[in-house]
């Protein structure tokens, strides 16, 4: 078999897989954006007194995150046609990553706010501050930093996991590589090449988030040893 | 479906126990103080968090055979890509137990002229697991997650199992339905209340209560 790394046929294929980088990053990012902001739903309904909506949120944030998210892709893609609704590789997607980590990041939300000691709120309420004096100026700016870390993970993470979006056919680094690899039957670089990408990609951004959280902290008046 | 599951079991306890002894040997060499050895373990750790569980399982199954010239068998790479990726997470995880240890406990060994293995058997290890279970327990359960990916390098987990079902009835909703329902019900009614009783069991074992 052809085993020898071919530097010749590694360039030439590098501009495909850097495009694949490009949907990849795109995606990751995107998938975040949404995770954010499901993940904020899944927060809210997680700490409202009506107990009916309490309960449902807390079983689907605990079915969605002890699920697969392959699983979870092609129950999206697959399933939702039946219903009549049609969505894109790309658009369902999205939806399941927003949702399978927006029910992460509601954890890493709730574990925040519940770590905002309870005598400030009470201190907010003895001060007459409305709802959002009280989380504006006075919560969120100490939750943040205990979320800071958490999120950071999860935004790697998501980006390590997009590679199963080529699964079902969404345009991405990993199916770059696999149609590379299905034309010329060499996988020794295109897969190589993609695990370097991504190291590329993912230690600096880590090292960076680490970097962050210490500026946040600082600024906050919390050392971190 | 039901040789789905077992395979998807058989997935999970393999690269488990592979997983366990990749997380001690790695997790001990990033507390050396030998160079080279903490060298090792943090470039081995920090290449596989950093890359993909995908990659690494089609680089282990399409690219590896063909650069030591062995036959791998889809089974066998499934889990040794699982249990060599999870292996990193878990050496961090072993590392920050071990180091949640309170130095007084190693002196106070040391003083009663203890050997090292003595030391690490008695004294070390005993009381790492009440630090060590509960973020190890998540980890397994995203390990369970992780082996429907297996089925992408055709070992015929329950996921694959369900993709064949898919593809000969069309009965998407029922087939990956109950696909997602089989796994919450085992990483929910097996996996979770196993190592929460090993949890509760260890914290009692060294003498604290929790829950």
């Amino acid at each position: 078999m052809n085993l020898e790394w071919r530097w010749d046929f590694a360039f030439e294929i590098l501009p495909q897989l850097l495009w694949g980088t490009v949907y990849t990053l795109m995606a990751a990012g995107i998938g975040y954006f949404i995770a954010i902001f499901i993940g904020l739903l899944f927060m809210l309904g997680q700490r409202t007194r009506f107990y009916v909506v309490n309960r449902a949120t807390r079983e689907v944030v605990e079915f969605i995150r002890s699920t697969p998210l392959l699983v979870q892709l092609f129950f999206v893609f697959f399933v939702a046609p039946q219903f009549g609704i049609k969505f894109s590789a790309w658009n369902a997607a999205m939806i399941t990553l927003g949702l399978h980590y927006g029910t992460y990041l509601s954890e890493v939300y709730r574990g925040a706010l519940e770590a905002v000691p309870k005598q400030q709120w009470e201190a907010c309420k003895a001060l007459n501050f409305s709802v959002s004096r009280t989380y504006g100026k006075i919560i969120l700016p100490q939750a943040f930093p205990v979320a800071l870390p958490g999120m950071g993970n999860y935004l790697v993470g998501i980006f390590k996991d997009t590679p199963m979006l080529a699964t079902i056919g969404v345009v991405e680094l990993m199916q770059s590589a696999n149609t590379v690899g299905s034309l010329t039957y060499r996988f020794l670089e295109p897969y190589t090449m993609v695990g370097i990408i991504f190291l590329i990609i993912s230690l600096p951004t880590a090292f960076g988030l680490r970097k962050l959280e210490t500026v946040v902290a600082k600024r906050q008046g919390i050392s971190k040893k | 479906m039901f040789n789905g599951i077992g395979i998807t079991i058989a997935q999970m306890l393999c690269s488990t126990a592979l997983a366990i002894i990749i997380s001690l040997i790695f997790g001990l060499m990033r507390l050396s103080s030998n160079r080279l050895i903490l060298g090792i373990a943090t470039v081995y750790i920090e290449f596989f968090r950093g890359t993909s569980l995908l990659i690494q399982l089609y680089w282990i199954y399409y690219v590896l055979p063909l650069l030591i010239n062995i036959s791998l068998e889809a089974f066998y790479a499934g889990f040794i890509a699982l249990g060599l990726n999870f292996g990193a997470y878990g050496a961090e995880i072993v590392r920050g137990s071990i180091q949640a240890v309170p130095r007084q406990q190693w002196e106070a060994a040391k003083s009663l002229n203890m050997s090292p293995i003595l030391l690490m058997r008695r004294i070390i290890i005993p009381q790492t697991f009440p630090h060590l279970l509960p973020p190890f327990s998540n980890l397994l359960v995203e390990l369970l997650k992780a082996t429907a990916l297996v089925s992408l390098i055709s070992v015929t987990d329950l996921f694959f199992m369900s993709k064949v079902f898919n593809q000969t009835y069309w009965m998407s909703l029922q087939v990956f339905g109950t696909a997602l329902i089989i796994y919450y019900i085992l990483a929910r009614f097996f996996l979770t209340p196993f190592l929460r009783w090993l949890e509760i069991l260890a914290a009692r074992k060294v003498g604290k209560l929790i829950g």
